[in-house]
């Protein structure tokens, strides 16, 4: 048996029981990552010393009976999540060498369940882009097929998910980068509802989108991370006060009588048939199960794109102003005054996609221009909400494709930003509406790339919407990546 | 023209350092001072994934100086980030507040003597806001490096603007005084210009009084004593008209102030002005507050000044130039509620505060900041000496020392063979003797010669030494004698 295919949950009997022990499962994981991420370069960062060590302190607790859900489980941290001790990256030569002094609110929160924690995964360069192609460092590949990207910008945590290198992840979520990755590689993603999760240590793309998430096999081990990270925190001040719920609460719950709308924009021109197809056919699946599809419209569909460029951006060109390679990161060996020091700084530390988001950020943001860029995306913010608002008084969840299409050649798109950019048309208005979303695998194209769909829910109502994923899931036959 | 016929119309924005305990985002300490470095964190120091969490006493301080300068509070406020880069920022944003602050249209009286002529003006508050402090950098010009010390950076400050109401030098020094005297006083910011805590900008433009639109403006940048801005006001004013006599036009821009030359140089002008790209900053929740919330910090807020003096002219009696000195200097003033809790007696207290103390901090030997002497000491003494305790001259000397090391005035006069102890036995006693041994002058006074009862007196006196007061003396002798 490999250990290395196995959930979260199935790995927490065997740990249990002692079937297997935390260094036994966390040396199964570091070898297979010695064996393949030569291939998929998913781990920017792999701590293989620290695992193993951790793995031990992990096994004692077991050993005492004093185990918790994620205690010894070996998991990959995008590499935007501070942690102590340890390089944080961004996948950015701008913070090459930065070595957190604090962990993040997450890491906190998952270390004090021991997991083991086994690296740090490749990423967009500041989470900027859906191919993982912008990183700095890793140019991530997708388990499928190593020609084509693995989507992004948690495009490490998802590849390394899909390819058994880890037993679960951390994503983040600013407009689709836990839920895209996921659906090009075969895994489950969820970007929980804006609040749940503490944002303290997680480095600022788009600070009123970005939300931690986890990534995982199933919608059942996504919850089970969820639990582990989920709740309030002194230190940032948007998350929720609201008690977090158990999020396996509704683990092989009946799907009769749920309301399942489906919004015809999401499966509208720019959708590829097979993608079309495959969610379609998931849905009927739900039908079968006793769901009830409700036909619905999302007339704003086509400008939230631009919308969340314009928020996103603009966010950015605020939240990376701070790296002018003074205190940290890096700075020129330029010898000038500050003006000239920070320009070369920025200049040769950011890449290409990162200075077009600061460029585009600071136009919109400047003033003349604030009130037609910035002012508007923020009502059209708050167009989307109601219209979400809307479909949820005649129904409980939302069904639409995680992307446009499946996987795509790493060559492919590249050059053209737009293209990039409309990509993200299936995901953006759930961090808009600071709704939770998951996303599963619902089918496979004719060339064997996985299809994700998207779940998504009413705020707060993360159970349900690993529920119903996880009734999908039960029903449906994953093929494992071949790598 | 010359520079009276202009109409100089002056703003100021204030910014005043508030005394909370920790910074305005984050747990560091508030204090002034500290080791270079030592008082920062994470958060304050900008590091990447780092989160700002609102200080709620800072809100509720910048609140309650809303209400001290008679503002009204804008129940709905947003914190906006204002975006620029600066080695001390950094972040490279400052948190601050734009389209919705904190508080907004205040009003603030200021009385002031012009030409020994008494006036009285209002400046109406235009808004108060709440931002965070920058850094500091240390230019090391020897080793041709510049260093950080991010020990000020988050450290709350309110912003006063005021409308551009003032109109001269005095004004605008009068107005300062007055807002740093009701800051002390709500007990939100301790005003001292000599660390900081208090900085000002001026606004300033001339226009002709037939002129319906005001000048063009220039802005004086950071003066952080009251004579750099009657200094700074005064200069360009003169500026300003010599420029507008010679038909020459006034370039909108900001100027610095050079308190070697007294003069202002330019800065930079509007074409190099800041495009601070203002935003709702994600990060902090906006400020909702409810009735309740508002009414609590409004009946938290301490006595203020203007009711002091009206206590103090109308219920204690003190004449109103002496009480306006008193309230005019808080600690002075707390000084003076203090020793009344001990000794009740605000005419002879306020006649101390205004005398002995007064003359003594204008000597430079009491710092009124941090006195040597408690005001329960200072009330002590003041009740020995109008108890006759001690004499008046041994009172200004035991204060003497009171100022110098402190003390309890009691334990002073001992000490020193100041304290008066009335012993009517002894008194009786030595009365006797001088009456026995001065059969002549005993005899000349029964028979009608008061003349001679100084002299018997004056034998007493010497004899007892300090040991009782005069009148008692007086009074024992003038019983013994009429018994004879």
């Amino acid at each position: 048996m490999d250990v290395t295919s196995l959930t979260i949950k199935e790995l927490r009997t065997k740990l249990d029981n002692k079937e297997i022990s935390s260094p036994e499962l966390t040396r199964a994981y570091i070898d297979r990552i010695n064996r393949i991420d030569d291939k998929l370069l998913s781990f920017i960062t792999v701590t293989a010393d620290e695992a193993v060590t951790a793995a031990e302190k992990a096994q004692e607790r077991i050993n005492k009976g004093e185990s918790s859900p994620l205690c010894g489980i070996p998991m990959a941290i995008k590499d935007n999540i501070c942690t102590e001790g340890v390089k944080t990256t961004c996948a950015s030569k701008m913070l090459e060498n930065f070595v957190p002094p604090y962990n993040a609110t997450v890491m906190e929160k998952l270390n004090s369940e021991n997991i083991v924690m086994l690296g740090k995964t490749s990423m967009d360069e500041f989470a900027m882009g859906g191919s993982t192609q912008t990183s700095a460092f890793k140019k991530t590949k997708n388990p499928y097929n190593t020609e084509c990207v693995p989507g992004g910008s948690s495009g490490g945590s998802a590849a390394a998910m899909g390819a058994g290198l880890c037993a679960g992840a951390l994503g983040s979520d600013t407009g689709g980068s836990i839920r895209q990755p996921s659906s090009f590689c075969g895994v489950t993603g969820l970007k929980p509802t804006y609040g749940r999760v503490s944002r303290y240590g997680l480095v600022a793309f788009a600070s009123s989108l970005d939300q931690i998430g986890p990534i995982a096999q199933t919608a059942e081990d996504c919850g089970i991370i969820l639990n582990a990270i989920a709740g309030y925190d002194r230190h940032d001040g948007t998350v929720s006060k609201r008690p977090a719920d158990d999020y396996t609460a509704k683990i092989g719950m009946s799907m009769k009588g749920v309301k399942i709308a489906l919004p015809a924009e999401f499966y509208a021109e720019g959708i590829d048939e097979e993608v079309r197809k495959a969610v379609l056919s998931a849905a009927d699946s739900f039908k079968a199960m006793g769901a009830e599809l409700v036909d619905c419209s999302m007339p704003s569909l086509k400008y939230a794109v631009a919308a969340y460029y314009l928020i996103s951006s603009a966010e950015a060109s605020s939240n990376l102003s701070r790296y002018d390679g003074i205190k940290y990161g890096h700075r020129s060996e330029i010898v000038g005054n500050y003006n000239e020091l920070i320009t070369a700084s920025r200049s040769e530390g950011f890449g290409d996609e990162v200075k077009r988001r600061i460029l585009l950020g600071n136009y919109a943001l400047c003033s003349g221009y604030y009130d037609a860029y910035y002012g508007k995306a923020m009502a059209l913010k708050q167009k989307i909400r109601e219209e979400y608002a809307e479909i949820y008084e005649k129904c409980d969840l939302i069904l639409t494709p995680t992307a446009p299409t499946a996987a795509y050649g790493v060559t492919e798109n590249i050059d053209d930003p737009k293209k990039m950019y409309q990509a993200d048309i299936c995901t953006v208005t759930v961090n808009i509406a600071s709704l939770p979303a998951i996303s599963t695998t619902c089918g496979y194209t004719d060339k064997g790339m996985p299809i994700g769909m998207s779940i998504i829910g009413k705020m707060w109502d993360e159970a349900s919407v690993i529920g119903a994923a996880d009734a999908f899931e039960k029903g449906f036959a994953r093929r494992p990546a071949n790598i | 023209m010359s520079v009276s016929d202009y109409i100089p119309v002056i703003g100021l924005e204030i910014h005043s350092e508030l005394l909370t305990k920790s910074k305005v985002f984050c747990t560091c300490s508030a204090e002034f001072g500290g080791d270079k470095n030592s008082r920062c964190c994470p958060v304050c120091s900008g590091l990447p994934g780092t989160l700002p969490v609102i200080n709620q006493t800072a809100v509720e301080y910048a609140v309650k100086a809303g209400y001290a300068l008679g503002c009204s509070i804008n129940k709905f406020s947003v914190f906006d980030r204002k975006n620029y880069f600066y080695p001390d920022l950094p972040k490279a944003y400052q948190i601050s507040q734009l389209n919705l602050p904190l508080c907004i249209n205040g009003n603030v009286p200021i009385e002031y003597e012009e030409n020994g002529e008494k006036k009285s003006k209002n400046i109406r508050i235009n808004r108060i806001h709440l931002e965070e402090d920058a850094g500091k950098l240390i230019h090391d010009d020897l080793n041709g490096v510049s260093l950080a010390d991010y020990n000020r950076c988050g450290i709350p400050l309110i912003e006063i603007v005021t409308e551009p109401d003032i109109s001269s030098a005095e004004e605008a020094r009068t107005l300062v005084e007055k807002i740093s005297l009701l800051l002390q006083y709500a007990g939100v910011s301790d005003c001292k210009m000599e660390q900081g805590s208090i900085r000002c900008d001026v606004n300033i433009s001339l226009m002709k009084p037939t002129d319906k639109e005001f000048g063009t403006r220039a802005e004086i940048k950071n003066l952080n004593s009251l004579k750099s801005i009657y200094r700074t006001i005064e200069y360009e004013i003169k500026r300003q008209a010599r420029l507008l006599d010679r038909g020459e036009r006034i370039v909108q821009e900001t100027r610095r102030y050079d308190d070697n030359k007294g003069e202002t140089r330019t800065m930079r002008t509007k074409e190099d002005a800041h495009d601070y790209k203002y935003f709702p900053d994600p990060d902090i929740l906006q400020v909702n507050f409810t009735d309740e919330d508002l009414d609590r910090i409004r009946n938290s807020l301490p006595e203020m000044p203007y009711q002091r003096l009206d206590k103090y002219i109308n219920v204690y009696k003190i004449p109103e130039k002496e009480a306006r000195i008193i309230v005019n200097n808080k600690r002075l003033s707390d000084l003076f509620e203090n020793a009344l809790k001990v000794y009740n007696n605000p005419k002879s207290l306020a006649n101390f505060v205004n005398g002995e103390i007064m003359r003594r901090m204008n000597l430079g030997e009491i710092d009124i900041e941090a006195p040597a002497f408690t005001a329960e000491e200072a009330a002590k003494l003041v009740q020995m000496s109008d108890t006759e305790k001690v004499t008046k001259n041994d009172a200004k000397e035991i204060f003497r020392e009171m100022a110098e090391k402190g003390g309890d005035p009691e334990e002073i006069a001992k000490q020193r063979g100041m304290l008066i102890v009335t012993d009517t036995g002894k008194v009786n006693e030595v009365i006797d003797k001088v009456i026995a041994a001065n059969e002549k002058a005993v005899n000349q006074y029964k028979s009608g010669d008061v003349k001679v009862f100084g002299f018997l007196m004056g034998q007493c006196s010497k004899e007892l030494r300090g040991a009782a007061t005069p009148k008692v003396i007086k009074e024992e002798l003038e019983k013994k004698l009429k018994s004879l």
